[in-house]
């Protein structure tokens, strides 16, 4: 097969001793015809070589017959700006090698302007980017020339960009660059997925699928994953998995270097400190997530190219990317939560295909003891999961339609047509490009107020045009699709103290001084906060608190939590779970029941003042807390008088005043119609979707020509904007668009249909006089769940007030025997959480 | 506490958690900050904001006229987001404040955003408004008493069980009183801000605005000793 590779590359192929691989040569095929492909392999399959060798001998045989490629030939497109730095860098040397006159170059927002500028004036003829980079590279009226030469687009990790609003941007690049250079090919790099129809369409040019060719790269080596518990006693609950501390370290002493995986950021965290805590050799063990400085990230990269390390403790940050080579070990801290992200991480370890990666996961509870046990035979059945893309979002649909008019003036009608050839867009309803158009152009609102100010207008040849370049400098400024929350600088007081990172603005508004608080792996006392960042000094005492951070838990996924299910219930699989979950589970048997493998097992049972009901939906947290939020409001209604609720992964948990009764009423399908809009509505979950999709969209502005510093005072806060617009104008495109991200995310809608489904008239409900076995877990997570604050809440305020003016002398304390007050209404948003056992 | 009684300069005033201080005795209401057309002022910018603003602003102040029907309305200053902002403000807006103005004799205290007399609208302006005793201006000035005015947009971080809740706030000592903005569209100044704290020297106390109520907090200026230039984030309770 050597014999299809033409030389310069069968002999370097040869000199290393290598062989074509099969894919490798397909996809040279593949484009050789023009195709686009679609190539599929696990780690270390020698993917990203197979995307580019196409384009090395399209270009070399440029040179050798006629004259030099004039310009861009291949773009490179990757989630992460290191990745391009990184392959770039991995492809000079065969260039290099082979003696090809091959110019390459990245493009990322690190890029200086003088070589954007340079870059304008001779493109390079590989351009590694980004889906930002290449956004404000379309958008710049050079980009019918500068792409014109283009022939191929190779986008790496398409399964992790397919139905992130970043993977909706890049689509919209590739359609807007089939126009400038048609007849472009795509080759679309992926890890083996749960969709792959999808991931086909993705890379398509058509935009349903038409067209490409699936290369797959089965096989390698299964991973060698086991299941590591903790000495002593099994946790009944708590996610952190600090008990196996002891072991993680043990492990990483008899490896060579190990990634430590854990949920969290506020996990890594801890267990970084922990590992210290034990640590007394000081292996070198460090930490890494995405709310280190940046600078403090690279050190820990380099750090791991050069094996300086034993171990990083570590989030989804090290998820994807670069081959860190060496990596002997990964260790996956609490539940995977699915099986396509397990086998991500799996394969972090022994990037070399035919080598079995190993991995160990070590349980932080009775529940995730089942969960591992089920994602090992997940992974042996390769039964991946992960949901299919959702449709392609309408406020990143307004960015690039601006992009585009600050390119160029376009047709309306065109631009539709275009749009839909991107997947994510190819179901576009007429209405809503029209009124994205409308948005983009003035506001898109029923009250025709800003037509001096507009956007966009219309020629007299009905071509949209862009009014002025002062709209497309401001435009060019705000291109991106990944807003962060609002954060502030974590800073060491005193002269020179550094920047440590970034915390949530919310987590702040929780500090008081001298509250202590972990943070890039140190123990910080807050002293005070800034303008735009918070002083802090090393050390401090008391029990420090840790900054969590919005949506950074994965929920469990369906498939998972399927089989977490079909286990409970076949007594024959226990056998393979450790002793104490066997015991546990023999018990719940005994003295309730099991959840069954199909209905909804529901517990009632008192305890203390209250009642509790429990109920097993086994849907993950998402889902849980929006049910949560829809169970309590209908059992107020009922007269339950409802104080509160907790949600895991695997329950759902409510405690009332007066026992619940009539459960099958309870959980009835029209559950999802009466309340949702409301509670959705006020629900600060919403207003967080509003304040990125208005972003994106471009109502909000991060970036203000010269105006940098006063970000804060030129800004109105999205809430304002959102409760004016929710009131004038509710079928508003963006607030659409802020129900349709809505709707998946964060709330899990689907999910609850198809459960709320699923259980009817299959509901089992078990009285018990007291908790059950299975129960224990979620009743200690009461309390340990913090909650974010939603906008505002007049009970706890009441609250606060009634306390300090006691405290103050200003009214009396309650009398010595108080009436037992009436359980107090509590606002839907901040139900959860409420109650302490005691 | 629907409202909240108060004592300015032996004078009994009324909070409303609607953001409006009343004077019974003088049948007088003030509201401070509409900054009426903010929205068109950042659509001028480049950012198309709903353009509701203005409309949802002047609802809320006739909200509080319905309720209260003072014979005289102070609006304590920056009425108009910019200079330009009366003249942009639309015909339904225009002929909203004319009604109110039927009802009610309006006096414009010029502020930092709208230092001239709105023109074409009814009411008369000043720089000052001084009635029995007391002066309504826009901006506080140091040392001074009797005093109630607008200009900060003072909001006050309350920690709580689980959470801090932010809320626009009055300011108020025995000397003077600090109005939170009425604006659809206007944002806050912590009270922990040296500009607002040094104010207070002595401290006083906050009233959050609620769901029909107020909520009050005793209110420590101590950002006035405190060494640093910045505000602290938290109210000390």
């Amino acid at each position: 097969m050597v014999g299809t590779l033409p030389e310069p590359f069968a002999g370097w192929f040869a000199r290393r001793g290598w062989v074509p691989r099969a894919h490798q040569l397909d996809v040279l095929a593949a484009a050789r015809d023009g195709a686009s492909v679609l190539l599929t392999a696990p780690t270390g399959g020698g993917k990203t070589l197979a995307g580019f060798l196409p384009s090395l001998v399209d270009l070399h045989e440029a040179r050798e017959s006629k004259s030099p490629w004039p310009g861009l030939h291949t773009l490179y497109v990757s989630p992460l700006k290191a990745l391009a730095a990184d392959i770039a860098r991995n492809l000079m040397a065969p260039v290099e090698e082979m003696g090809l006159s091959i110019s390459i170059d990245t493009r990322t927002g690190d890029t200086s302007t003088a070589k954007r500028k340079q870059q304008k004036e001779a493109p390079p003829n590989i351009l590694l980017t980004t889906p930002e980079s290449l956004a404000v590279l379309v958008s710049q009226p050079e980009a019918a020339v500068f792409f014109a030469t283009l022939k191929a687009i190779v986008v790496d990790e398409v399964h992790a960009l397919a139905g992130t609003k970043r993977g909706d941007q890049l689509a919209l690049g590739m359609a807007r660059l089939a126009v400038l250079a048609p007849g472009v090919r795509r080759i679309g790099l992926s890890a083996t997925a749960a969709h792959p129809d999808a991931l086909a369409a993705f890379v398509s040019d058509d935009g349903r699928g038409g067209g490409v060719r699936r290369v797959e790269v089965s096989g390698g080596a299964p991973p060698a994953i086991e299941v590591m518990l903790p000495e002593g006693r099994l946790p009944w609950a708590g996610h952190m998995g600090l008990a196996s501390a002891p072991l993680v370290l043990e492990r990483i002493r008899a490896a060579g270097m190990t990634i430590v995986f854990v949920n969290t950021r506020a996990q890594a965290e801890l267990m970084f400190q922990e590992l210290w805590k034990l640590n007394e050799e000081t292996l070198p063990i460090t930490i890494h997530h995405g709310s280190l400085e940046p600078d403090q990230r690279q050190k820990v990269e380099r750090a791991m190219a050069a094996g300086a390390l034993r171990a990083v403790v570590a989030t989804s940050s090290l998820d994807l990317g670069i081959d860190w080579g060496g990596v002997d070990q990964v260790l996956q801290i609490g539940a995977p939560k699915g099986v396509s992200r397990l086998l991500q991480r799996v394969g972090r370890a022994n990037h070399r295909m035919d080598e079995a990666s190993r991995a160990i996961l070590v349980p932080a509870n009775r529940f995730e003891v089942l969960e591992c046990e089920a994602a090992i035979q997940g992974v042996a059945e390769g039964e991946l999961d992960g949901d299919a893309p959702r449709p392609g979002g309408l406020d990143v649909l307004a960015q690039h339609v601006l992009g585009v008019a600050c390119a160029g003036p376009f047709l309306p009608e065109e631009l539709y047509a275009e749009v839909r050839r991107a997947s994510p867009y190819a179901e576009l309803s007429r209405r809503d490009f029209r009124d994205v158009l409308e948005f983009v152009e003035s506001g898109g609102y029923s009250l025709q107020a800003y037509q001096q100010f507009r956007k966009l207008f219309r020629d007299s040849e009905g071509r949209v045009q862009v009014m002025g370049e002062r709209v497309a400098r401001q435009h060019r400024m705000n291109i991106g699709t990944i807003v962060e929350e609002p954060m502030i600088k974590v800073r060491l007081a005193g002269r020179g103290g550094g920047t440590l990172g970034e915390v949530e603005e919310y987590f702040v508004n929780g500090l008081v001084e001298g509250d202590t608080f972990m943070f890039a792996g140190r123990l910080l006392r807050f002293l005070r906060l800034r303008e735009t960042w918070i002083e802090v000094v090393e050390g401090g005492s008391g029990e420090p608190k840790v900054p969590a951070y919005a949506g950074g838990r994965m929920p469990l996924s369906t498939n998972l939590a399927a089989r977490v299910r079909a286990m409970l219930n076949d007594p024959a699989t226990w056998p393979s779970f450790p002793e104490p979950v066997q015991e546990w589970l023999r018990l719940q048997k005994s003295l309730s029941r099991l959840p069954g493998k199909q209905g909804l097992l529901v517990e009632t049972f008192p305890r203390g003042d209250v009642h509790f009901l429990v109920a097993y939906c086994f849907e993950g947290r998402n889902a849980h807390q929006t049910l949560g939020m829809l169970l309590t409001r209908r059992m107020e209604r009922m007269g339950f008088q409802p104080l509160g609720f907790v949600a895991t992964d695997y329950v759902l948990a409510t405690w009332s005043a007066q026992p619940p009764t009539d459960v099958a009423r309870l959980f009835e399908e029209d559950m999802l119609g009466d309340d949702l809009e409301a509670w959705m509505a006020e629900s600060s979950m919403l207003r967080r979707t509003f304040r990125n999709v208005a972003v994106i969209a471009g109502l909000i502005e991060r970036h203000h020509p010269g105006q940098e510093k006063s970000r804060r005072q030129v800004t109105v806060n999205s809430d304002l904007i959102y409760n004016v617009l929710r009131k004038h104008q509710p079928d508003h495109v963006l607030l659409r668009a802020t129900r349709a991200d809505a709707a998946g995310g964060l709330t899990d809608l689907g999910r609850i249909a198809e459960f709320l489904k699923r259980i009817q008239r299959r509901i089992q409900h078990v009285r018990l006089a007291r908790v059950s076995p299975l129960a224990v877990p979620v009743l200690l997570e009461i309390g340990r769940e913090s909650v974010r604050s939603g906008e505002g809440d007049d009970a706890l305020l009441a609250e606060a007030e009634t306390l300090v003016a006691e405290a103050m002398g200003e009214v009396a304390p309650p009398g010595p025997s108080p009436r037992r007050p009436e359980p107090r209404r509590v606002p839907a948003d901040r139900r959860q959480g409420r109650l302490s056992l005691r | 506490m629907t409202e909240t009684d108060l004592c300015l300069g032996g004078e009994r005033l009324v909070l409303d958690a609607g953001g409006a201080v009343l004077w019974p005795a003088r049948k007088l209401m003030a509201v401070a900050d509409l900054h009426l057309e903010k929205g068109s002022a950042a659509a001028a910018k480049g950012s198309l904001l709903p353009p509701w603003d203005s409309a949802a602003t002047l609802d809320r102040l006739a909200q509080l006229l319905r309720r209260h029907r003072p014979e005289v309305t102070v609006l304590l200053g920056d009425s108009f987001h910019d200079r330009a902002g009366a003249s942009r403000l639309g015909v339904a807006e225009r002929e909203r404040l004319g009604l109110m103005a039927r009802a009610t004799r309006l006096v414009w205290v010029l502020g930092n955003h709208d230092p001239d007399a709105p023109v074409g609208l009814p009411g008369e302006a000043v720089a000052e408004f001084e009635l029995g005793g007391l002066v309504f201006r826009h901006q506080a000035q140091p040392g001074a008493t009797e005093e109630i005015s607008g200009h900060f947009h003072p909001k006050a971080r309350i920690p709580t069980r689980g959470a801090t809740v932010v809320r626009p706030c009055f300011v108020a000592d025995p000397r003077r009183l600090i109005l939170p903005a009425l604006g659809a569209y206007t944002g806050g100044l912590d009270v922990q801000d040296r500009a607002i704290a040094a104010l207070f020297p002595r401290g006083g106390r906050v009233f959050l605005l609620g769901q029909g109520r107020l909520f009050g907090f005793p209110y420590q200026g101590w950002a006035a000793r405190d060494p640093l230039p910045a505000g602290q984030s938290a109210l000390k309770l």
